[in-house]
């Protein structure tokens, strides 16, 4: 047996000598640092959702209908006719949220230890793009099963467009190729959905994998692992082969993690009307709108910035500029220390409130603000002024942390601790 | 990064258990996939047994029935026409239904449960084109000795009226008999074997 | 220090999601169905097909679905259930022309395949639970879940009748009803007249998600199978990071 797959190897290797080397420089000869923590899962988490939606997501083709007057029969076809077809169809849903869920850990992971700081901007960017690019996937992918929230919620985003100046209007009807989102909305975004960006997005997945491995991965410490060689091998000190020991340590979490998917696959697959929304479950309805628009969870915080800001032109600004600014943030961010573990009091504490303030600008964009505030401020209280105000301070404080990362490290205001020369931690 | 005292035999174990029931798990995780691309609960329904009132059927008529989407003979067949079955035994290829086209119940001369009612899947077992009824017994272009049965124009196979199939033409079996039954003397259920319920 | 904050930020994550979606509440009574129990499911496809079938269309739903899951024979569904005519295979579509829905109700009844799905099994349950006469609507009923309903109570005969009681209107204001009240009796106790509506919101249930019988069955096995896999992962992670000191 062993025999056998040594001569296929042998057969392969000299008719393409070329695959050994990049499989050894990417898994058994690449150098990760031992001491990856819990927040490292992520990437891969990522990678193995990414898979997940292109498997589920080729089979949903075979049964979906793009078109006004077909897609919601057709969604309810796959839950109801397809033999397991509800399974797929929720593999396909829990997987959208599952991929923001990891993606935004990965990105705060990506915060903590400094891992946009030089040598690493191109993998932070390419990553930037790859977060992009999905929200433009999900976005799509959550219009067309054409229920009353697909309509409305394209209806909205595509609006978005319409405060470019001059030619707004214009290129809201070019993309919709109607004068509300249509069956011609429906046929490209479902195009764009199914081919295009994914396409995009497995190529930008390729390059930010690459990227990576050609400067080597960060770690919880900071600390750069090829400063240290074995005098003797050439090999990092604090550095284990990728293959076996990272293979078989993100199986644990990929396990772990499929777990969990399984309990919401099977028993929460709504869950409680955050993944998949109640009145999606209504058809599209160009006369009804209901009773409250809302982004699905992960686009909220994005959203919250929007809604409380009362000008159109602005408050659309505002939100491009709070994607844009974290495309900057190896700029913008000047300490010369990687890790939250050896940096000064100052960024602990802004980075918590930052990760703080997105949850909470991410509760405005859901709603559920004002429905807090009754409760904290007694049922005569003017909610969409408190709303209003508590907004604005929100969206001073996300901005305010970039203005103040950039103040607190470039003017020396920053008392690191001192960085170790070799990882700590790490091994059993 | 020190291999001395690895137990590789425990290693070996665990690596093989973990791939083994990772593999049974794959398996278990494609079935879904692979079922669904079975016939839907849709077309499960749409291809349900069809009933089909035979009474205004005239003595020599044929009807089309549509059954999983492919069209289904019925043929009151008159005295003359099954008399002509015998005698063409010597020029056909299977005169016996030996090849399985059709249920054990209609592996006769007639191919069917009651003589005079022909039902069959009106497909040519060639290429699959839907052949013509000319029942008329006189000779024809193709064959100066027909006595009436099934050409098919796409590429001249001949049947007799049982759907059986003649030598020396493209097609390589009779015509395939679905399984049926008389629900009472006036209704055929199509899709259904006698001895099936509903 | 970091595990403080992840813990908080953890904490902060889970109140979000905690509160659930903005449909729920309200003033909603908790319905109580259990979509797992077929006895109740019956029941509640005999009300359906009683009371609600003769407007109400549920389009996605099959006979010949519902004679399988619910472990009816497919006869007894056709000859008790189905519209003259219907085949098993067919779909569960009223037989009533739209354009008379239009001019008796002043609406064409929704189809409600997807009713409890949208709106929730309580919505439905009070709403069954919460007709009351007021002879200023057309139809001569309204609700207090949904004011200004086209739908007359069909129920009227199990539960009775109810009359509201109103709040003190404030100055300007139309007053708002209080509570509401049995004005004659039905064929029904009250609680008899409760695990009617609860068995008709079981059935709403199912027909929102038939999957949902079988997706409970398979869910067990999917999970105890990774949580036995994520297991031998582990033991097998353990041994080679033995090499890592």
């Amino acid at each position: 047996m062993a025999n056998v797959f040594t001569s296929i190897g042998n057969w392969v290797n000299e008719r393409a000598p070329g695959m050994m080397p990049v499989y050894r420089k990417h898994m058994t000869e690449y150098y990760a640092p031992k001491n990856f923590n819990f927040w490292y899962y992520f990437g891969v988490l990522a990678m193995v959702v990414l898979v997940n939606q292109i498997l589920t997501g080729i089979f949903l083709t075979m049964f979906y209908k793009p078109g006004a007057a077909t897609a919601f029969d057709s969604v309810e076809y796959i839950m109801r006719d397809v033999d397991w077809g509800w399974l797929i169809r929720y593999m396909h849903s829990t997987g959208a949220s599952m991929f923001f869920i990891v993606v935004y850990l990965h990105m705060f992971r990506g915060l903590m230890y400094g891992s946009y700081k030089k040598p690493r901007e191109l993998v932070w960017l390419l990553g930037m793009f790859i977060f992009l690019a999905l929200m433009a996937e999900a976005f799509m992918g959550y219009v067309l099963p054409w229920g009353n929230m697909s309509f409305w919620g394209a209806k909205v985003i595509i609006s978005l467009f319409g405060a470019v100046p001059l030619i707004g209007d214009t290129l809201v009807q070019w993309i919709m190729g109607d004068y509300n989102p249509a069956d011609a909305t429906l046929n490209r975004f479902f195009a764009l959905h199914v081919i295009a960006l994914p396409l995009v997005l497995l190529l930008l997945v390729v390059l930010h994998i690459f990227a990576l491995h050609e400067v080597g991965s960060n770690n919880p410490d900071g600390v750069e692992i090829k400063k240290k060689k074995d005098p003797a091998t050439g090999k990092p000190l604090d550095g284990i082969p990728f293959h076996p020991y990272y293979t078989v340590h993100d199986i644990v979490g990929v396990g772990f993690f499929l777990t969990i998917c399984a309990f919401i696959i099977f028993y929460q697959p709504t869950v409680g009307g955050w993944f998949l929304e109640n009145d999606n479950f209504i058809p599209a309805n160009p006369l009804v709108t209901p009773p409250e628009i809302k982004p699905v969870w992960y686009f909220t915080p994005f959203y919250g910035i929007l809604r409380v800001i009362p000008d159109k032109g602005l408050g659309i600004s505002a939100m491009f500029a709070s994607i844009v600014l974290l495309f900057l943030l190896p700029w913008v961010d000047r300490g010369a220390v990687k890790s939250i573990r050896y940096r000064g009091l100052g960024y602990k504490v802004a980075l918590g409130i930052f990760a703080l303030t997105f949850l909470l600008l991410g509760s405005i964009g859901a709603g559920l603000t004002a429905e807090w505030i009754p409760k904290i401020f007694g049922a005569s209280a003017d909610v969409t002024s408190i709303e209003m105000h508590f907004g604005w301070l929100l969206v001073l404080m996300y901005f305010g942390y970039f203005i103040f990362l950039f103040g607190y490290t470039a003017f020396g205001y920053e008392k690191t601790k001192p960085v170790p020369e070799r990882v700590t931690g790490g091994g059993h | 990064m020190a291999n001395e005292g690895v137990n590789q035999g425990r290693r070996r174990f665990l690596t093989g258990t973990t791939a083994v029931v990772g593999g049974i798990g794959a398996a278990f995780a494609a079935t879904p996939f692979i079922k669904s691309w079975q016939p839907s609960e849709r077309a499960k329904n749409a291809g349900a047994p069809v009933l089909q009132d035979i009474s205004k059927i005239e003595p020599g008529q044929k009807i089309s029935v549509l059954w999983r989407g492919s069209p289904v003979w019925i043929v009151n067949r008159t005295k003359a026409m099954l008399d002509t079955l015998p005698g063409l035994d010597g020029r056909l290829r299977d005169p016996k239904s030996q090849v399985d086209q059709q249920p054990k119940y209609a592996q006769n001369e007639t191919r069917s449960i009651k003589p005079e009612w022909l039902v069959m899947i009106g497909i040519c077992t060639h290429l699959g084109c839907s052949p013509e009824y000319i029942p008329e017994i006189k000779p024809e272009p193709f064959d100066p000795e027909w006595k009436g049965g099934f050409f098919c124009p796409c590429h001249k196979s001949r049947y007799d009226i049982s759907g059986r199939v003649f030598q020396g033409v493209p097609a390589p079996a009779n015509m395939v008999v679905p399984p049926y039954k008389f629900v009472d003397d006036n209704h055929i259920l199509i899709g259904v074997n006698p001895e099936d319920k509903a | 220090m970091m595990r403080k904050i992840v813990l908080a930020l953890a904490f902060s994550a889970v109140a979000f999601v905690a509160p659930a979606s903005a449909e729920e509440g309200g003033g909603l009574l908790p319905a109580g169905t259990k979509v797992g129990n077929i006895a109740s499911l019956q029941r509640g496809a005999r009300l359906y097909f009683n009371y609600c079938s003769g407007c109400h269309s549920i389009k996605y739903q099959s006979y010949s679905r519902l004679a399988d899951d619910l472990k009816l024979a497919p006869g007894e569904v056709l000859s008790n259930f189905a519209f003259t005519g219907a085949k098993i295979g067919d779909q569960i579509v009223s037989n009533m022309p739209a354009d008379h829905a239009q001019e008796w109700f002043g609406k064409a009844p929704p189809d409600l395949s997807l009713e409890a799905r949208a709106k929730g099994p309580d919505w439905i349950y009070t709403y069954l639970k919460s007709f009351y006469l007021d002879p200023s609507r057309p139809v001569g009923w309204n609700n207090t879940v949904f004011p200004g309903a086209s739908m007359p109570n069909v129920l009227w005969e199990l539960q009775g009748t109810q009359v509201a009681h109103y709040a003190p209107a404030k100055p300007g204001e139309e007053p708002a009803v209080e509570k509401l009240e049995l004005s004659s009796k039905g064929k029904l106790s009250g609680e008899e007249f409760d695990a009617a509506a609860r068995d008709i919101t079981a059935f709403l249930q199912y027909v929102g998600e038939p999957a949902a019988l079988k997706r409970e069955a398979v869910g067990v096995w999917a999970i105890l199978y990774l949580a036995f896999f994520t297991f031998l992962a582990w033991l097998l992670n353990n041994e080679y990071w033995k090499d890592v000191h």
